[in-house]
């Protein structure tokens, strides 16, 4: 890759399909078409050719709609899944040499704990609901190196104060918290290690206004305070207007606009981006 | 006529047939080179059900020769059902002495202690194991175990650490302690009490485990580096038994056994039935010595 590094994530060619694709399956899906199933293998495009750059503090937002693939490129950067083909780049890892989507699993698992944090739409996806939310930031400090359990009891109780969870309830299970809390604890597990990168997956949705409110707040204001870079995944653009600075518009597993997230909502170029900011706002 | 040799006994010397034996010899000494791994093997049908003490006894049966001494211990016991039957089973199909004294023996199956009586170089000792897989309780899946195992992903084993000294003030794992062997694999400990834990790490003698319905292999070679998990702030320890002695004996550094006598009254007596039986006849005794047993005033 390139030395111009002021790229933290770079990502090129992310392309991810699920069955047999055929010699035209990626001329044949698409936005143009209107769908992402290749007529002639059937097989489904989830996200095709993503390609983008991520600077260090920046908040990227991917917005579009359900079934359009931007839940499946955040977890592909997260590896949740396996891509089927390109690649991703991550400055602090190798000095930004390897390719992190093809390092080994034990790599990979490591990258995940000091390089990246991942807040889920669905807290349970997130969090061990059989462990205690306190055990469950210790399950991030633990997998980093850290064996005081005062020391990790010191550094969750901080956590927990930081996303307004009262420090008393740090040995109750998730399980017993309310929706915006539970996303809450997962914001303070997905912070333990002070990542560089954070991947943010809907987190509002499902969420009372208030509460939603409340939560977006609060990744501002971490933004704010520790620098975080964060890709921002909603369907919802009042929330990518909040708190991105650059936005990505996916249709049909494609990225069919991107720019400035407040040229995009006041002049959308794209057809499908249009109607999205005329239906939404 | 000639003489039908081939059938004249009904077994085998110690019942396995010969391939088999050698499978699982071949098996314990892939066991032995990776400390802690738990080796697959084949598992041979025994004339007791899977998960009565199979995997222990396919062990014994594969490496026990016509000059073995054997002793069988059940929680101790030399005198347990499990105990008894299983040492008839050894003695018929091999005709090998077997002993109730821990110095004499030179092959030791056990189920759930390790002798009081140090274990020497000349001794193998070999674990009945109920379930090898130290991760199930965090973990249900086979398939992401074996990951886990394979990337020494444990952050989960000590969550549940964490999590057990959050809710009770303690690690509240009696028996069946996790340690981690040689910097590496984490092994369950087959259950024995914690009392016996510290007498894996840089021992004389060679632990073979057997889990014969998991069809699961593993060792502790001698002097490999064996840790209790432990956080820095939060200690291994060793049973302690409230500071009672042995009521029979008055001895203190011993697993000790509690008893409900007839009167109600509550008493302690040492667990290990040759070690008590040699204390009580005033015989010499070579118990294990580790920091935790010398932590304890006599």
């Amino acid at each position: 890759m390139s030395t111009d590094n002021q790229w933290l994530l770079r990502v090129r060619n992310l392309t991810k399909i699920y069955g047999e694709p055929g010699g035209r399956t990626l001329e044949l899906t698409g936005p143009e078409f209107n769908s992402n199933i290749c007529p002639d293998t059937d097989s489904i495009v989830a996200c095709a050719g993503i390609s983008f750059d991520l600077y260090a503090g920046e908040v990227l937002g991917i917005v579009g709609e359900s079934g359009s693939g931007k839940s499946t490129v955040v977890k592909l950067l997260y590896f949740d899944l396996e891509k089927t083909s390109g690649g991703a780049w991550l400055a602090p890892y190798e000095q930004g040499h390897a390719n992190i989507l093809e390092a080994s699993g034990q790599q990979k698992r490591r990258i995940r704990n000091y390089l990246m944090g991942m807040v889920y739409q669905n807290p349970r996806e997130g969090l061990n609901f059989g462990f205690s939310s306190g055990g469950n930031i210790a399950e991030k400090l633990i997998m980093a190196g850290q064996m005081h359990v005062g020391g990790i009891r010191e550094r969750a109780s901080y956590l927990l104060e930081k996303t307004e969870i009262p420090v008393r309830r740090m040995d109750d299970t998730p399980a017993t918290f309310s929706g915006g809390m539970q996303q809450r604890v997962q914001i303070s597990k997905a912070i333990a290690n002070n990542p560089p990168l954070l991947f943010l997956d809907e987190v509002t949705t499902g969420l009372d206004v208030s509460v939603q409110a409340r939560v977006l707040d609060l990744i501002r204001e971490l933004q704010q305070e520790l620098g975080i870079a964060m890709i921002v995944v909603s369907h919802d653009l009042s929330v990518i207007r909040m708190l991105t600075d650059r936005t990505l518009v996916m249709k049909n597993g494609r990225i069919v606009e991107s720019g400035l997230t407040d040229q995009i909502l006041q002049d959308p170029q794209h057809a499908y981006t249009q109607l999205l900011v005329s239906s939404l706002l | 006529m000639i003489e039908n040799k081939k059938f004249r006994s009904r077994y085998n010397f110690a019942f396995i047939d010969e391939a088999t034996k050698k499978e699982i010899r071949r098996k314990l000494l892939k066991a032995v080179a990776i400390p802690g791994y738990q080796c697959p093997y084949s598992s041979p049908e025994m004339p007791i059900a899977r998960g009565w003490g199979t995997g222990g006894l396919h062990v014994t049966l594969a490496i026990i020769g016509r000059d073995d001494v054997f002793k069988i211990i059940d929680q101790g016991s030399d005198a347990s059902v499990n105990a008894c039957n299983l040492r008839d089973f050894v003695h018929a199909m091999t005709g090998c002495r077997t002993t109730f004294d821990t110095r004499e023996a030179t092959l030791i199956q056990t189920r759930h202690r390790i002798t009081e009586e140090f274990l020497t170089d000349k001794q193998i000792y070999i674990f009945q194991v109920p379930q090898p897989e130290p991760l199930r309780a965090v973990e249900r899946y086979e398939y992401r175990t074996r990951q886990m195992h394979g990337e020494a992903d444990y952050a989960k084993m000590w969550v549940s650490l964490y999590e057990s000294f959050v809710r009770h003030g303690d690690i509240m794992l009696g028996a069946g302690y996790p340690v981690k062997v040689n910097g590496r694999y984490i092994m369950a400990s087959s259950p024995i009490p914690r009392w016996d834990i510290p007498n894996f790490h840089q021992a004389e003698t060679l632990y073979l485990f057997g889990a014969g319905r998991e069809k699961r292999l593993y060792a502790i070679p001698p002097h490999t580096t064996v840790e209790p998990l432990e956080f820095e702030d939060v200690r291994f320890h060793i049973e302690d038994f409230n500071g009672e002695n042995c009521y029979q004996t008055g001895h203190r550094k011993a697993f000790l056994d509690e008893l409900y006598l007839d009167d109600g009254s509550k008493k302690y007596v040492v667990n290990d039935s040759n070690f008590l039986d040699k204390l009580k006849l005033g015989k010499s005794t070579h118990p294990f010595t580790n920091p935790y047993i010398n932590q304890i005033k006599a």
